[in-house]
């Protein structure tokens, strides 16, 4: 079938946001991990910054990325009528 | 089961896996009064071992099945939940439970290359992965393949990179389950293997991946409550908080508090400079070995007969002056062998590293290597998730593309309970040893380093190195299993934790060969045997077909690894470098660029895997080729060059030649939408 302009609307929304969501997964784990030397110069509740967010803060940011484009997408789906019908 | 609907399906999964959960804490609570009224260790690691193989062979054996679907998928109808628990236990290995936070403890910082590469890569498979291929809603990951790019050249080499990324992994798994069920049974390694090759096949045997999924939920139960309840319990003991990844950070400063100490300590000094000393004497020995040879072997034998001159020596010290002429190296390359091992010991002349220093190195440049060896093994370790086929495959069994996407957060979510844990479980294991270990007295040990270093040597040694009574840090040598092994009783918690920490082990290591066989066994049965030799095959042969080779594949990859081939940790590294640089940039394209053709791929991921292929032998030292390095990065992150060549031949290949036909363009558009209204229906 022919796919009119609302589907490819809808792809184009959903490549937009794995760029963003990709976006964040590199600054969080290259560009972190990069100035970890430097981030650890500050220290929070004991941890240097740069050792926490390896070893927790980026684990917390890619759970929250996996679920919200979860929603995001279930929800897009429904708006655009490509979802699946229930079984 | 046939009118039962998916919600109900639901009810019933969380109330017998509810039942499950609260029946196995019962059996660990039994066998703790069991050991205070006697119960010996070894009976104890017998009834953790049996009892828990034997459930999985009940799970296996109530979810035999004779049906296509139910054996390859699961029938396509496990919750969102319920796999991401299943994905958990597949994805986490021996590797994972074990060796990682005795990595991290070794290894500080840099260890964290392997908690954020083990993690994040489910970002690229959430995004770029999971829906799709759930859509698309085959049995295996070279049927994209071959689907996609049309042909069995396609499908061969997916079978075959699937093959060779599975085995070198299934070996290190199968090798974990024998060393843990030789070391708490006391069976041979042999033995072990085989014993665990029956916990394999019990669960995969008759019911394929419906019985791994289910075992693999069990499995994941037993062992995130191994791992967590000595780590709560050890951060209770310290800081009377049972939530250890909140309050580790104030275990982290007391450590690098105590680091500076210890750098600084004169004993510590003491007994540092005896290693360099020694290290740079077996140096200097194996500048000219024959030489060196030579005279010391004269000066042992005068010492000897020196001493049989001497009236006066006592009758110990002759024997021990025989003793070193007895035991001096029979020829040069005896002594070379052991010179080479002294100058090893130049290693533990250093002082202790610090914890969380980010890329330790002598100068800016050896930095700066650490740091790239560090983010491209990040990449690989990341990419490779998103690669391995049997990770890939759970996500064929949700029911729907919607369930696929939660799936993949459930996933990440269970292994992140295990992930999240490990650096603090290191932390604190440290700054217990720091702490209470270090300065205390050789006479009077913490018991459980006693008994760890009579038990094995290679886990735990402590030596006497400058005769002075006290332990000093650099007399340590931890292996890097010991740190989770002991922790139950660093922990001060009675043996039946210890023995409920090696099933959990043996849980995890079984759950991830389990998954990784069926991978292997059904590339060959349903790619290779249905998809191109015999399309016209009876559903009951498909299936005797998939069970004969599961079977002959473990027997196989048990005999690999009871001859213990190179090192584990490299073979598990090497796996995800092959599985990145071979399969991402093909399932990647595939689906999000439509011009991508059969010829690009195939070129793109022979041209990937064979880079690596090529990194890995001419620089990994087993093979003995030892070429210089590509800008100084380690073998284990050959994927830095697979990847980015994969991509690129797969893009120029196909631009050069002819655009794929109409009937891909529809399949393309196909996976894109979860439900595309009026396009033909294809077989699910």
């Amino acid at each position: 079938m022919q796919l009119t302009e609302r589907h490819r609307e809808y792809w184009r929304k959903n490549v937009r946001l794995t760029a963003i969501l990709l976006a964040i997964w590199f600054v969080v784990t290259f560009v972190v991990s990069f100035y970890a030397r430097e981030l650890n110069a500050i220290t929070m509740f004991g941890w240097p910054l740069g050792f926490y967010m390896g070893a927790q803060g980026s684990l917390i940011v890619y759970v929250v990325i996996i679920f919200y484009y979860a929603r995001y997408m279930n929800n897009l789906d429904i708006e655009y009528g490509v979802a699946e019908e229930d079984k | 089961m046939a009118t039962q609907t998916q919600s109900q399906f639901k009810q019933q999964l969380k109330k017998y896996y509810s039942v499950y959960t609260g029946g196995f804490i019962g059996f660990v609570i039994l066998l703790a009064i069991a050991e205070q009224m006697g119960m010996t260790p070894k009976w104890i690691g017998y009834s953790f071992l049996f009892a828990t193989i034997g459930l999985y062979a009940v799970i296996g054996i109530m979810s035999r099945t004779a049906d296509v679907a139910e054996y390859y998928v699961a029938g396509r109808r496990v919750p969102a939940f319920f796999n991401g628990m299943a994905t958990g236990a597949d994805w986490m290995s021996a590797a994972s439970f074990i060796g990682m936070a005795g990595g991290l403890y070794i290894q500080g910082y840099d260890g964290l290359a392997f908690i954020m590469g083990w993690t994040g890569g489910y970002v690229l498979v959430a995004v770029f992965l999971a829906p799709y291929l759930r859509k698309f809603g085959q049995f295996t990951i070279p049927d994209f393949l071959g689907e996609r790019y049309g042909g069995n050249i396609v499908r061969s080499v997916g079978v075959f990179a699937a093959i060779l990324c599975s085995f070198t992994y299934v070996v290190a798994q199968i090798y974990g389950v024998g060393l843990i069920t030789s070391r708490f049974t006391g069976l041979e390694f042999q033995i072990g293997v085989f014993v665990g090759l029956a916990g394999i096949l019990v669960c995969s045997f008759l019911g394929g991946m419906r019985a791994v999924t289910w075992t693999q939920v069990a499995q994941y139960v037993i062992l995130i409550i191994a791992y967590m309840i000595p780590v709560v319990w050890l951060s209770v003991k310290h800081f009377n908080f049972p939530v250890p990844q909140l309050v580790y950070g104030h275990a982290l400063e007391k450590v690098t508090e105590r680091e500076k100490v210890l750098t600084v300590d004169p004993k510590e000094i003491e007994v540092r400079t005896i290693f360099k000393d020694r290290a740079a004497a077996a140096e200097a020995k194996l500048k000219d070995p024959a030489t060196a040879y030579a005279a010391d072997k004269a000066a042992t034998e005068k010492k000897l007969a020196d001493i049989k001159m001497n009236k006066q020596a006592t009758p110990e010290a002759v024997a021990a002056a025989e003793k070193s002429v007895a035991s001096y190296p029979k020829d040069v390359d005896e002594a070379k062998k052991q010179w080479t091992k002294d100058k090893g010991l130049a290693a533990r002349a250093a002082p202790p590293r610090p914890h969380a220093e980010a890329f330790p190195g002598k100068d800016e440049a050896a930095k700066n290597t650490a740091r790239l060896n560090f983010l491209a093994l990040i990449l690989c370790l990341m990419v490779g998730t998103a690669a391995l086929p049997h990770i890939l495959m759970r996500y064929y069994t949700t029911p729907s593309v919607k369930e696929a996407r939660d799936s993949v957060g459930w996933s990440l979510f269970f292994i992140f309970l295990l992930y999240f844990t490990a650096p603090a479980l290191a932390v604190l294991a440290k700054y217990d040893v720091y702490h209470f270990l270090v300065g205390s007295s050789f006479a009077n040990l913490p018991a459980w380093a006693a008994n760890w270093a009579k038990v094995d040597p290679t886990l735990l040694s402590i030596v006497d190195i400058n005769g002075d009574g006290i332990v000093q840090l650099a007399e340590i040598v931890l292996g890097q299993d010991i740190i989770v092994l002991a922790t139950p009783e660093i922990a001060g918690l009675p043996y039946v934790i210890s023995a409920l920490v090696a099933a959990g082990g043996l849980a995890a290591a079984l759950s991830t060969a389990d998954g990784l066989l069926l991978t292997i066994a059904n590339a060959l049965s349903h790619d290779v045997y249905y998809k191109m030799l015999d399309p016209h095959a009876s559903t009951k042969r498909r299936l005797a077909i998939a069970k004969g080779l599961l079977l002959v594949v473990a027997v196989i990859a048990a005999f690999v690894t009871s001859l213990k081939p190179g090192d584990i940790l490299f073979l598990v590294g090497a796996a995800f470098s092959l599985a990145a640089s071979s399969f991402f940039p093909a399932l990647v394209l595939g689906i999000f660029w439509k011009r991508c053709n059969k010829w690009g791929a195939i070129t793109g991921m022979v041209a990937g895997l064979g880079i690596c292929m090529y990194y890995m032998y001419m620089t990994y030292p087993f093979f003995g080729v030892k070429a210089p390095l590509w800008f100084g990065i380690n073998p284990i992150s050959a994927g830095i060059f697979g990847i980015p060549i994969g991509f690129a031949v797969m893009v120029v290949v196909s631009l050069l030649t002819k655009a794929p036909d109409k009937k891909i363009q529809e399949l393309i558009e196909h996976v894109r939408y979860p439900h595309l209204k009026g396009t033909a229906a294809r077989a699910h």
